[in-house]
Parts: structure tokens; sequence; C-alpha cells
């Protein structure tokens, strides 16, 4: 686990969640989850389907009890508390928006349900739909309103309570992709112009990426991982993190020489030995294995020379590359992705930027490359 | 080419109904509407015809309003048209008030025992109307069985006189026209999208206000349907009021069948049904405006 290295830490979490599982029949959609979100955040929950965080997230809202644990929001304990006394709103991933009610009357629905005087009600659903510029649309109903905006309608409508917590399940799913960034930018925007706390739970690693300050990895009913974005995409603490989260050329290997700031593991996966300038905790012999980031992987036609770096004692000739065929090449516009087959048999993944607009003297299909790495590069996985 | 087929299958599929509505519908209609303007006589048939031919020309037009203006100088047609429209009202909101909670209840429970339960609805249909209507009489008749077991049991010493009276009508009404209030409730309470609910509770809404503010609202299609479906054939309901109704107050039906069958005023008769047709048009005609309504916004 990795701990935030900027922000207020001795603050109080503002949501706790403790030791909480959730079974349905046999079952086990969330297994023993505990977790801090601090006031401000906006906390992505990021797994794949069945992983177990809408469970969660519904727990959060009240629709779902848990069947063991506790959760408190504001240092209150929510297990006795109905849905509709939570100081929480939720934001639908089908946005739920009431098909026989106008804009203004689904936003002011919840404040309806406060009890809270004409006027109030009309000044602070003006207020808020001016937030998410929906002033104009104030007596459309939702079948007439795009997807982009029925999302911020229910946004509206979520944020209109001003809620200690805010849930988003799956709040771009429904956008096309270029809707989808400008809206993550404006979700942002709000965030902090409001200051409420969100929990965002997606599929979507590149939404997660982008939206959150921290984010939790969940995999079969339990946080695998919980970092800012940055530790968990070049720090992943699990195969399955680093593997989940944007691609990855994962070497089997055996620990052969482990020292306290360097380790060399043989890898016949790559058909060599792999340098690695930092030091792991694990047994001599045992089996690891080594992450290495597509972007990170040079291509040459020489074999590299071996790489002048800070560390001593440096890697040898011939660790960290191996020789191999270009296999295939996908043009993506800013980048391509080549797949390198080594002699080894594994085909390896390496992207390189395209700087330069044209370049004769590009690798092309079937040419011989080397393929090496920088010795900081890769990371260790013991598990 | 097949730009044409498909035109002519539409035309096709659209003209079945359409021939079946001209013919068993608009034809007898526009005889019964023509004999509601014609004289009584005693002949075969038993009116005047309204035009009068001699040779093949044209020579008279005989348009006899008196029929109509008889249904309301006789006190039996309007206060029969008057306790037609009560019993109808009040049994659709009976139906209503019983059908919707069993109509929600169906729709949110389990897809297995929603079929049973279904099936429970329409299973009565498998037996005669009329007989399932005699049945009553038996249950509900002096030393019927409701007053042997009440009387059996010691809650009462003298039968309560329930046939025959406006009691007996509603009973007999709601247990008939209760499937076609449950069936058009249920279809539309069972296509509910179920976290508009839970939108409602994440927004404050108790469940009680959730019902009020979002289902019911949106079941609005379901209960006018089905209430039409109720309302429209018990005006002119004609087996239940004869078995189980009142002697000293008819409902329209009944007078209808007695103006044809047993006085043989077959004008009156058809001033009789062309009044209450135009009577039941308004009700549909309002669903029709309603239904527009909601495809409208259901796109």
């Amino acid at each position: 686990m990795t701990t935030q290295p900027s922000g207020p830490t001795a603050q109080a979490p503002y949501l706790r969640i403790e030791n909480v599982t959730k079974r349905f029949g046999d079952f086990v959609a969330v297994n023993d989850v505990s977790l801090d979100v601090r006031r401000g955040e906006i906390f992505c929950l990021l797994g794949g389907s069945g992983s177990g965080k809408t469970t969660l997230l519904r727990m959060l809202a009240g629709f779902e009890t848990p069947t063991a644990g506790k959760i408190y929001i504001d240092g209150q304990d929510m297990c006795e508390i109905a849905p509709y006394d939570r100081p929480v709103n939720m934001m639908f991933q089908s946005y739920a928006l009431f098909p026989h009610m106008t804009v203004e009357k689904n936003v002011a629905f919840g404040l309806e349900q406060e009890h809270l005087g004409r006027q109030e009600i009309q000044r602070r659903v003006g207020e808020i739909l001016e937030i998410v510029k929906m002033t104009s649309f104030l007596a459309r109903k939702p079948h007439q309103l795009s997807g982009g905006q029925r999302q911020r309608v229910a946004l509206a409508r979520a944020l209109v309570k001003r809620p200690k917590l805010l849930l988003l399940d799956e709040p771009l799913a429904a956008l096309d992709r270029k809707l989808r960034e400008h809206t993550q930018f404006e979700l942002i925007n709000i965030q902090e112009q409001l200051g409420v706390t969100f929990v965002v739970v997606t599929h979507d690693q590149e939404e997660a990426m982008t939206l959150s300050s921290r984010m939790g990895v969940m995999n079969h009913g339990q946080i695998v991982q919980v970092g800012t974005p940055s530790d968990i995409y070049e720090f992943p603490a699990t195969r399955f993190v680093a593997d989940f989260i944007g691609s990855v050329n994962m070497f089997e290997g055996k620990l052969i020489e482990d020292e306290p700031d360097f380790v060399r593991i043989r890898s016949d996966d790559l058909g060599g030995v792999i340098y690695v300038s930092h030091g792991i905790s694990s047994a001599p012999d045992a089996t690891v294995w080594v992450a290495v980031r597509p972007e990170k992987i040079t291509l040459s036609r020489q074999p590299p020379a071996p790489a002048g770096g800070t560390h001593q004692p440096e890697a040898a000739a011939g660790e960290n590359t191996a020789r191999g065929t270009v296999k295939e090449i996908a043009y993506m516009g800013d980048m391509s992705i080549y797949l390198v087959k080594v002699e080894s048999g594994k085909t390896i993944r390496v992207t390189i930027p395209n700087v330069a607009r044209h370049t004769e003297d590009r690798i092309t299909w079937d040419e011989t490359v080397h393929v090496s790495w920088h010795a900081e590069s890769p990371v260790v996985l013991t598990r | 080419m097949p730009r044409f087929s498909a035109h002519v299958g539409r035309r096709i599929v659209i003209g079945i109904p359409m021939v079946w509505l001209v013919v068993l519908f608009l034809i007898p209609f526009i005889i019964v509407f023509k004999i509601s303007f014609s004289e009584v006589r005693l002949a075969m048939p038993p009116f005047a015809p309204l035009f009068e031919f001699v040779g093949s020309k044209l020579v008279a037009v005989r348009l006899n309003f008196a029929n109509y203006a008889f249904l309301f100088t006789d006190a039996l047609y309007v206060s029969s048209y008057l306790y037609s429209l009560k019993v109808a009202a009040v049994s659709t909101v009976l139906c209503l008030l019983l059908g919707y909670p069993m109509a929600y209840a169906i729709a949110r429970s389990s897809p297995t025992s929603r079929t049973v339960l279904l099936m429970l609805i329409v299973l009565p249909f498998w037996t005669s109307f009329l007989l399932r209507v005699y049945a009553w009489i038996g249950l509900l008749k002096n030393n019927g069985v409701i007053n042997n077991v009440l009387m059996s049991v010691g809650l009462i010493h003298e039968p309560i006189t329930m046939l025959q009276t406006d009691f007996s009508v509603y009973v007999g009404i709601v247990y008939s026209y209760l499937p076609f209030m449950i069936l058009p409730l249920y279809s539309n309470l069972e296509k509910h999208d179920l976290t508009l609910i839970e939108a409602a509770a994440d927004l404050g809404a108790s469940p009680f206000t959730a019902f009020r503010r979002i289902t019911l609202p949106q079941s609005l299609p379901g209960i006018i349907a089905g209430s039409l479906l109720v309302f429209i054939p018990a005006v002119g309901e004609y087996v239940i009021p004869s078995l189980l109704g009142r002697t000293d107050q008819l409902m329209i039906g009944r007078v209808l069948s007695d103006e044809f069958f047993a006085n043989r005023d077959w004008p009156v008769a058809s001033a009789v049904a062309v009044f209450m047709l135009g009577l039941l048009v308004v009700p549909i005609m309002l669903f029709q405006h309603f239904e527009k309504r909601t495809l409208e916004a259901g796109k």
C-alpha cells in the first residue's frame, strides 16, 4: 500500500468502510473490504464486472445492507439508516430521471422531500442548473434531451441536495468518446467548485485515472490496491493490478541475486537475465514476475550498449535485452504499437511515440530488432 | 418490387380488421342509426322506411326525431341511464381499488409465481360467464350459502337480503370485470423501471411518496385503460342486473332489450342504443387523446 504524498494526512476519514462483507446466498460479492475516503476527494472504485464495486456503492447508498461490517459517513454509523434518510446522493448509471417530470421538476424533487419553501427550492434549482449549464432546458422532459444533457440533469438532481457524499455509478459510460473527455474535466471542475466528496464506480481505467485523486482497484470482492493513479500505474502491487491498469509485459522468472539495492532475475520468458536497480523483499529462488510497461521499452537495430545509470553495480551487457522480429505494427496516430517476437517465443509489446511526422528510417515489419529497457523501469511482483 | 410487396402486405394486415369492423360494426350501426329515425309500425319489419321511392325515384325522406324526444319525456329512460352510469362508475372505482394492489403485487413478484398468479386471474374465464353469475345467486340468496353460514355461526338471526339489491349488482359486476382491470394495470406496472423508485428513495422520498409521485403517475395509462374496459361494458351490462339486480330500477341494457323484444318498438330501441353509444364515445375519445399523448411522451 502506498500513502498519499501530499494533502492533509492527519485529517480523519470522511467515509470509513470497516470490514464490510456482503453475501448473496453462497456468493460473496464484497469480501471484508476496509477503506477510508477523505473529505473533498474524488475516489474511484475500479474493477471488472462482478468485482463487487457496484454492490459496495449500493451499500453506501443504502440499497443493500452489509452482511457484516460497518460504514461511517462523517463519523455517523449508517447501518440503521434508510436510503431516504442518508446524507448521500447517487447518480445512477441509467441516470434514472423521472420521465413524466420536466428537468426543473426532476431537480426540485429532492428538495421538495426536505419540505423547503417554494422560493428556496426555485433558487437552489436555478443555481445548480446554472452550474451544469442546463438553465435553458428547464421545461424539457428527459426524452427531449440528448445523452449528455441527461447526464447533467442527473448530476444536478443529485447535487442540489448538497449531499455529504455523491456516489456516481459509471457516470460517463453512456456518453460517446469526445463528450466523455469533455465531461470528465467538467465533473472535476464542478467537484472542486462545490467541494463535495465523490465516490465513483467505473470499469473504465482511463476514466478512473483522469477523474480520481485516489483510486481503489477491486477484484473478486476485495480491494487489491489503493493509491493515486500514478502510484497504481507505476507501482502496481500485484500482477492483477499491473495487468488490469494499462498494458504490461510480464516476465516470469527466478530470483538469482538478491541485494538490498539491486536484484537479478533469470527469466525463461525473456530468454535472459533481468537486472532491476532496486531491492525487493522475497525469498531467494522464489518465483517472481517482472512487469515492464510498453512505453518504457526501446527498440534498436544494434544491440544496446550497457546503459549508463547512476546505480552501482550496473547491468551487465546482455541483460535487460532480447533479440526478436517485428511481427505487427499498429499505427495509432500519436504513437505506434510494435509487437516483437523474441527468441524465447514470447511476444513483447512496445509503444513508440510518433515524434516526427515522417521518418524514412522507421523500423518496419519482419526486421530483426533488440528490445531493451532501463534498469529502473521494471516492477518486480511477488504475487 | 420488394417495396411494392411490403406495401401490399401492410394493406392486407390493416385491411382484415378494417373489413371486420366495417362489416360487423359500422354497417349494423348505420342500420340501427337509420331505424332510430323511423316510425314504429305493426309490420315486418316493424318500422316505416326512411326513404320513399316511386319506381326508382326518391320522392320523400321521412326523418322522425320523436324517438329521441321520447327518451326525455318518459322518466324511465333518464333514470335508467343515470342508474347505469352510477353502477358502472362505482363498479369501476371498486375494481380499481381491488385490482391495483393485486396487479402491483403480481408485477413485483418473482417471474415464476407471476405466471401462476396471472393464470389464476384468467382461470375463471374457463367457466361460462352465465354459470358464474348464476353461482352468485346461490351464494347471495336468503337461504343461500352466505346467509346459512352466518346464521349457523350465530352472527345473525335473520337472513340479510343481498340478492336483487345494488349490493348484488356491484358484487356481480366487480367479480366479472376485475380481470379486465388487473390485466392492463399489470402490463403497465410490470414495465416500470425500478431504479426510478431507488432514485426517489435516494432523493429522500419515503416509500409512500415514491409510490404517489413516481409509480402512480406512470401507471395512469394502465388505470385509464383498465377503467374503460370495465366502465364501458358495465354501462350496457344486461345479464348481471337481470339475474342479480333490482326489479324496481332497470339498467339501460335491460331497457334496450325490453324495447326490442318485449315491446317490439325498434325505432325507440334504436334511439336508446344510439344515445347510449353517444354517452360512451366521450370517455373513449378522452382515452384515445390520452393514449396519443403518452405515445408521444414515451418516444
